[in-house]
């Protein structure tokens, strides 16, 4: 199983009925296709709409996703300007968002919208959705392309938000943040947790309740 | 009898000057109104300031004013699908002030509901605060993010009545109708003008009374 899917199968658990979600480009837009039969969550589209589907047919007039790309609209999809969309976010109002990162560190900072000096497109709207919602899951792979733990004790990367990200999620392991303190809860089948220490820059501890990721 | 907002494009071009600030609907082009920025571009305009929530690419959207070299500073949240701004950036021929979409908005919407500002948890404890004052509520601390205004916003919108009155589509919605309340001068390109009374009040998403100048749609 590719890293991408271990990923984003593992996402999927933390999802519940009824829940609204924003989900950032890329590796997170693949969480919905492993949600249980029958799980109806409201998908979150912060250019400014709650009900976000996969597109079906020929693109609408105004119907995009945050990316700019033509999608769909769940029956029952609501429209508003981005003053609502942010008061939705900002407000508490978003259950979950699930967003890539560059670095987080064992303080459950993110950094994910620059690297000085290379690359420079702006925050968007990740800083309102990792300070707003209810919960911040990042779902990245666990080290850069380069092999570089992107698990760190400090990011060194400017941050998005700062002390927000309540769960870590790669193709190795689930980390938990709570209280400040940094949790090793679950590894990937056939990745102890001395492969999970050798890859990551960052204290942890590890749960008594230890687990391999159900990738059922 | 209301006043008919109608005009024509030839009336449009004397209302642009060089070093004007202009906030533009739209979300990578979408609700951003073409034939307003092509008037920008068509008159020659120097110096602009764009306010609006990304440079699009760079040939949609505000992305060719950009790419002419008609603008001197954007405040947007995101400048990473047009590689132009980035360069121009690099190169000092642009000055970019990034802000986060949410802040962004909230600085609109106090720039034209005549609030000082807001407070807003977002950018706490990141470059965002460099500059701010800061306040604790509540045992909580924000930033202090102040009102943005513009000489004059160019919105899109499906449909207008004669008086002005706005309906968007879709996601084109997203900045236009809290910009409608914070410049000057309000034009509003329209695919479709209607006769005063044909919208339902109840489905009008900006009131005529904030909109200035309305314009069919130019196909381009």
């Amino acid at each position: 199983m590719q890293a991408k899917e271990v990923i984003a199968r593992r996402v999927a658990q933390e999802f519940h009925e009824g829940y609204v979600v924003n989900l950032g480009i890329g590796l997170p837009t693949l969480v919905p296709r492993y949600l249980p039969a029958g799980m109806h969550i409201t998908l979150q589209s912060e250019n400014g709409f709650l009900g976000l589907a996969p597109l079906e047919g020929e693109p609408l007039p105004g119907v995009v996703n945050a990316g700019g790309q033509p999608c769909g609209l769940m029956p029952g999809a609501a429209m508003f300007d981005s003053a609502m969309s942010f008061a939705l976010i900002r407000g508490g109002h978003v259950d979950v968002t699930v967003l890539g990162g560059l670095q987080v560190d064992e303080e459950g900072n993110l950094a994910n919208w620059m690297v000085p000096g290379k690359m420079v497109p702006g925050m968007g709207g990740a800083m309102d959705l990792v300070t707003g919602a209810r919960k911040v899951i990042v779902a990245m792979e666990h080290c850069t392309k380069e092999g570089e733990p992107r698990i760190l004790d400090r990011c060194t990367l400017p941050l998005t938000a700062k002390g927000r990200v309540a769960m870590v999620v790669t193709e190795l392991a689930v980390f938990r943040i709570t209280h400040g303190e940094f949790v090793l809860i679950e590894h990937a089948p056939g990745v102890s947790v001395e492969d999970v220490r050798a890859r990551t820059k960052a204290r942890f501890a590890v749960s008594d309740e230890l687990k391999a990721i159900n990738l059922g | 009898m209301a006043l008919d907002k109608q005009v024509d494009w030839s009336d449009v071009g004397p209302l642009f000057r060089d070093g004007i600030s202009v906030m533009f609907g739209g979300f990578m082009g979408v609700g951003t109104p073409d034939g307003l920025v092509s008037v920008l571009r068509e008159r020659g305009t120097k110096n602009l300031t764009l306010i609006g929530n990304d440079t699009a690419a760079p040939e949609t959207g505000v992305g060719p004013l950009i790419s002419d070299g008609h603008v001197s500073k954007v405040v947007v949240s995101h400048i990473g699908t047009n590689p132009v701004t980035g360069k121009k950036m690099i190169a000092g021929e642009l000055d970019v002030d990034l802000v986060p979409q949410g802040t962004l908005a909230e600085r609109i919407r106090c720039g034209g509901a005549g609030l000082g500002g807001v407070l807003t948890p977002t950018g706490v404890g990141t470059v965002v605060e460099e500059g701010k004052a800061k306040m604790v509520v509540d045992g909580k601390t924000f930033l202090v993010e102040l009102p943005l205004r513009a000489d004059v916003a160019i919105l899109k919108a499906k449909r207008a009545d004669r008086a002005g009155n706005l309906v968007y589509e879709r996601a084109a919605r997203n900045f236009n109708p809290i910009m409608a309340l914070a410049a000057d001068l309000v034009i509003a390109e329209v695919d479709e003008i209607v006769e005063i009374g044909e919208i339902d009040p109840d489905h009008v998403m900006t009131p005529a009374a904030l909109v200035d100048k309305i314009v069919l749609t130019r196909r381009l």
